[in-house]
């Protein structure tokens, strides 16, 4: 193709240029606004937080530089030990959502009447605020007027104090972000289903193959790409966890349910004082934890890419 | 089609399968249908500790009256509204340019570019947080709208041109060479070849977008503190606190501040869906 942009560029003996070289110069011209808004909110930041990591700041005054100082600290504070572990609980938990929302897919996969209406009623929790969720599911979870215990208690147990117990409270979050995040694997499997290709579940059909053996070697393999999204966005929002911690228990009881996110914030910016370095060196453990994934999710991006080319 | 379609089962089976439906959309939707209760039960059920009988009147229009004239919400929902809409504009298109640039042309770096924007858009919001807020006092946006738009329009160009780009590469590129074979210039080609077709991609990130951004919490408390420029998301916890133990009031408040985004999704459900599957499930 640019061959024929070469030789049209050559019949036009004097052009100026910029017409010579637009093959160059369109693709910058068009990517300068995005990249240049990119470049100062995101990708500046990052490497801002880094060096800010290194200091003793409080937002306002003189920043003093202390080198690794804050990365010690972080060795031997308690609150950041409980934070990564309820980090790990999130990361482990949260996956959950890809069978539950391949569960889900499956059941409704089907085609009566209204099941259009029932596929979006499903999904509906996703598109709810994560500071609604939050707050449906502290009310749901309240010890005297919260359903939930309404439930329990009719069925004779004693009733439970979810988000008041420092052993259950994590707990009790991760389920309400499974909610809606069960939703979203839902739907990505539902749009998977759709594409499944019905000869080969006829051709496995022939074979014998049924039920589990049938989903396993022939509907999954096909449902790889969306199991793909599916995990991107699982762990993304599994680290990501801040609304929901804030909204229903603001990391109480006693800190038991803080994540690296939410302590972050803690220390940089709330009444536990603007430490402004500390919280920076948090964020950057968090941020190498995430690109741990990222490097994942490029690489198999890239891969793809590369296929794509052949 | 896998399950089995149900109407090649026998007759017990889809007895079974019709009934479970709705059974498993009220628990699926449980905590939700109880906060709708709630939201229009009397203040003296609470006291009374009725919580979860027949209400004793039915205060529907009291209680969201109430919301809409004795509060905040009204200015924190218009807040909301100013925010997202300029998001939304501003980051689709910055996207479709983008999009544009890494979908069509050859060039060194190109990959790059693409990858940088795809990870910026998966680190965690801590990262950005210190420097981002102090950019926005320095620029004397604190607390301002115009400050939370400046930062998602940034953070969701890499959202959007992930989503653009692969919906560029997908589109026939004979179009194209067919129009530079006519002598047509590339910003026209952008304008009046690819533009037109990016239709569906547009409408299904502006719908995806106004969820993401209407639904933000961290940002909103970031970089906004008052009534005057926080989003509902951020208000609704002062609305909380205004009201505190009311959950009549507190239920009939959060339902507010969701039927936006609910709204769009259910207008444009088809759109909505295919941008979450990133266009990468068919």
């Amino acid at each position: 193709m640019s061959t024929t942009a070469d030789a049209i560029s050559q019949m036009r003996a004097e052009q100026s240029w910029m017409q010579r070289n637009k093959m160059i110069v369109t693709p910058l011209l068009f990517l300068l606004p995005g990249v240049l808004f990119f470049a100062v909110y995101v990708v500046i930041p990052i490497f801002q937080s880094f060096q800010i990591s290194l200091y003793r700041w409080d937002g306002l005054g003189e920043a003093t530089y202390i080198g690794l100082g804050n990365y010690q600290e972080l060795l031997t504070d308690r609150n950041f030990e409980i934070s990564l572990w309820n980090n790990v609980k999130w990361l482990v938990l949260y996956l959950l959502a890809i069978p539950a929302g391949l569960f889900i897919a499956l059941f409704l996969n089907q085609t009566v009447v209204g099941i259009r209406l029932y596929k979006s009623l499903f999904f509906f929790p996703f598109v709810l605020s994560q500071v609604v969720v939050g707050l449906v599911f502290s009310w749901f979870y309240l010890p005297r007027e919260g359903l939930l215990n309404n439930i329990i208690t009719a069925f004779g147990f004693e009733s439970v104090n979810i988000l008041g117990d420092p052993t259950l409270a994590t707990y009790g979050i991760i389920a309400a972000g499974l909610w809606p995040q069960t939703a979203y694997c839902m739907i990505l499997y539902l749009t998977g289903l759709n594409a499944v290709d019905p000869e080969q579940v006829e051709a496995g059909r022939l074979d014998g193959a049924k039920g589990w053996k049938m989903l396993w070697y022939v509907i999954l393999p096909q449902l790889k790409p969306a199991t793909f999204i599916a995990f991107v966005v699982t762990i993304i929002g599994a680290l990501r966890s801040f609304d929901l911690i804030s909204i229903m228990t603001n990391g109480g009881p006693f800190g038991s349910t803080r994540v690296l996110s939410f302590y972050m914030f803690e220390r940089a910016l709330s009444e536990f004082g603007f430490r402004m370095g500390y919280g920076s060196a948090i964020a950057v453990v968090l941020f190498f934890i995430m690109l741990f994934f990222i490097a994942y999710f490029l690489y198999s991006m890239w891969r793809d890419e590369q296929e794509a080319r052949r | 089609m896998f399950p089995t379609p149900i109407e090649k089962r026998s007759r017990t089976a889809q007895i079974t399968y019709q009934s479970l439906l709705p059974i498993a959309l009220i628990m699926w939707l449980l905590p939700l249908i109880a906060v709708m209760v709630f939201s229009i039960r009397p203040f003296a059920d609470f006291t009374n500790g009725n919580y979860w009988g027949v209400p004793s009147s039915f205060e529907l229009f009291t209680n969201y009256g109430r919301v809409f004239f004795e509060s905040d919400m009204p200015r924190y929902l218009l807040n909301s509204v100013l925010i997202t809409v300029p998001t939304v504009v501003g980051a689709v298109a910055l996207s479709c340019m983008t999009g544009f640039a890494l979908g069509i042309y050859r060039f060194r770096g190109n990959l790059l570019i693409f990858f940088m924007f795809i990870a910026g858009n998966f680190v965690p919001f801590q990262i950005l947080m210190v420097p981002v807020r102090d950019l926005t006092v320095n620029m004397g946006l604190y607390d301002t709208k115009a400050g939370l738009v400046l930062f998602h329009i940034a953070f969701q160009t890499g959202f959007c041109t992930l989503f653009m780009r692969n919906f560029i590469r997908a589109l026939p590129y004979e179009l194209i060479e067919a129009a530079r074979v006519e002598g047509v210039a590339e910003w026209r080609i952008f304008w009046f070849v690819v533009l037109p077709l990016m239709r569906p991609a547009i409408a299904a990130l502006s719908v995806l977008i106004f969820t993401f951004i209407w639904n933000d919490y961290f940002w909103a408390i970031v970089l906004t503190q008052g009534p005057d420029a926080q989003p509902v998301t951020a208000g609704i916890t002062s609305f909380n606190s205004q009201f505190v133990a009311q959950y009549h009031l507190m239920s009939a408040g959060s339902i507010v501040a969701a039927i936006p985004p609910v709204m769009i999704f259910f207008l444009m459900q088809r759109h909505f869906i295919a941008g979450l599957t990133l266009g990468a499930v068919k």
